[in-house]
């Protein structure tokens, strides 16, 4: 889950030393979906942001060190929650399929 | 106010958009959101280049939102129908804005974009061009809108209510966690605020919670409806969006939003700051 991967988000401009950076992309079968919503929660599952996917379907969130929860809805489809940790110096990267 | 005359559904506005007198306006955080699809016939309005004085820290003029207005063929007496992305931040602070310009009939529409886009419903690219008009704006109606000193005065007296993530709130974090760290020269909160972050007040989906709920969720976070009530967030767009479930929805009397917000009070010298996920003392 943690560790860039080859063909994630460009992390040009991002200084990942000072930022804990997850990111990803959100799958149907094999296809990016566009336009679903990722919300990120904290770890009480409170809200703490949400971001609409990209045309390839990948998201990004700048968030601090600890565990995460990323809820994603999207058209057609049941609310998919993940897991996930987030520390400086890492991005995690994860794959959402919904 | 009522939930009935501040929030329109999706359907109403499938089957309203074309009616003549309803102005359907896309407000983003995303500005380039509108461009790439929106609903058929609604027009743009940028939240900063639209809204704010390009030099100062501050809204444009009164005479500068008539023009604007105007310029986009928006009438005084229109019923405007605003939604946006984000759960509908930036179209709530547009509401709010209207609303200070002294604009009568504004509706949001309930769980704004994401709704719309969850529910498949069309958008479009489709160039819209409105007519010029001749819009004459109000002074700015400051029973709604807080400024610093104010919101000094009312540590301890008013409802400060803090709609911000929780970790922004005890100054874990001080931007939400979507964009980069930046703003304000402190984190953490104005003492006393209550912490009843605005994403509490909406289902997953952007629409608004209950009435019951609503109020349920604010009484038992400490807020006193027999109070004034101000709220503030980072930039002032989320705290639009609880201004508007206090003041529009559950009809509230005396609610400010403070749109200076954590940048500027996280920027003040002198002003009391408190840490952690306690209110603090005055």
């Amino acid at each position: 889950m943690c560790g860039a991967k080859k063909g994630g988000l460009d992390l040009k401009g991002v200084d990942v030393d000072k930022e804990a950076v997850i990111q990803g992309q959100v799958l149907r079968g094999e296809e990016p979906v566009g336009g679903a919503y990722v919300r990120l929660l904290d770890s009480t599952g409170e809200f703490t942001a949400e971001v609409p996917t990209s045309a390839t379907g990948h998201f990004r969130f700048f968030a601090a060190p600890g565990s995460w929860t990323l809820r994603t809805l999207a058209p057609k489809a049941d609310p998919v929650d993940r897991q996930v940790v987030a520390q400086y110096g890492e991005v995690a990267e994860v794959a959402v399929t919904v | 106010m009522s939930r009935e005359s501040a929030l329109v559904s999706a359907d109403w506005v499938e089957e309203h958009k074309n009616d003549a007198g309803v102005v359907l306006i896309e407000v983003d955080e995303d500005v380039s959101a509108y461009d790439a699809g929106h609903i058929a016939g609604a027009i743009k309005i940028d939240w900063q280049d639209d809204l704010q004085d390009p030099v100062r820290r501050d809204f444009v003029s009164q005479e500068q939102f008539e023009a604007l207005l105007s310029d986009r063929g928006v009438k005084n007496d229109d019923t405007v129908v605003l939604y946006g992305g984000n759960n509908n931040w930036f179209a709530a602070y547009a509401y709010w804005y209207f609303k200070l310009y002294g604009h009568g009939d504004v509706r949001l529409l309930d769980g704004g974009r994401k709704r719309w886009e969850l529910d498949s419903r069309e958008l479009t690219d489709e160039v819209v061009k409105r007519e010029a008009t001749e819009y004459s704006a109000q002074p700015q109606n400051l029973e709604i809108r807080a400024f610093r000193d104010e919101v000094k005065d009312a540590i301890g007296v008013k409802n400060l209510v803090d709609v911000r993530s929780p970790d922004e709130y005890a100054g874990r974090l001080l931007a939400p966690a979507h964009l980069p760290q930046e703003q304000a020269q402190r984190a953490g909160h104005i003492p006393t605020a209550a912490s009843i972050p605005w994403s509490k007040a909406a289902n997953d989906d952007g629409t608004f919670r209950a009435d019951d709920e609503l109020k349920t969720l604010y009484a038992d976070a400490g807020v006193d409806f027999g109070k004034d009530t101000i709220a503030y967030c980072r930039i002032g767009e989320r705290s639009a969006h609880t201004w508007f479930v206090l003041h529009e929805i559950l009809g509230q009397a005396n609610v400010k939003n403070y749109d200076g917000s954590w940048t500027e009070w996280g920027s003040l010298v002198g002003v009391p700051v408190a840490l952690g996920d306690e209110p603090g003392k005055a």
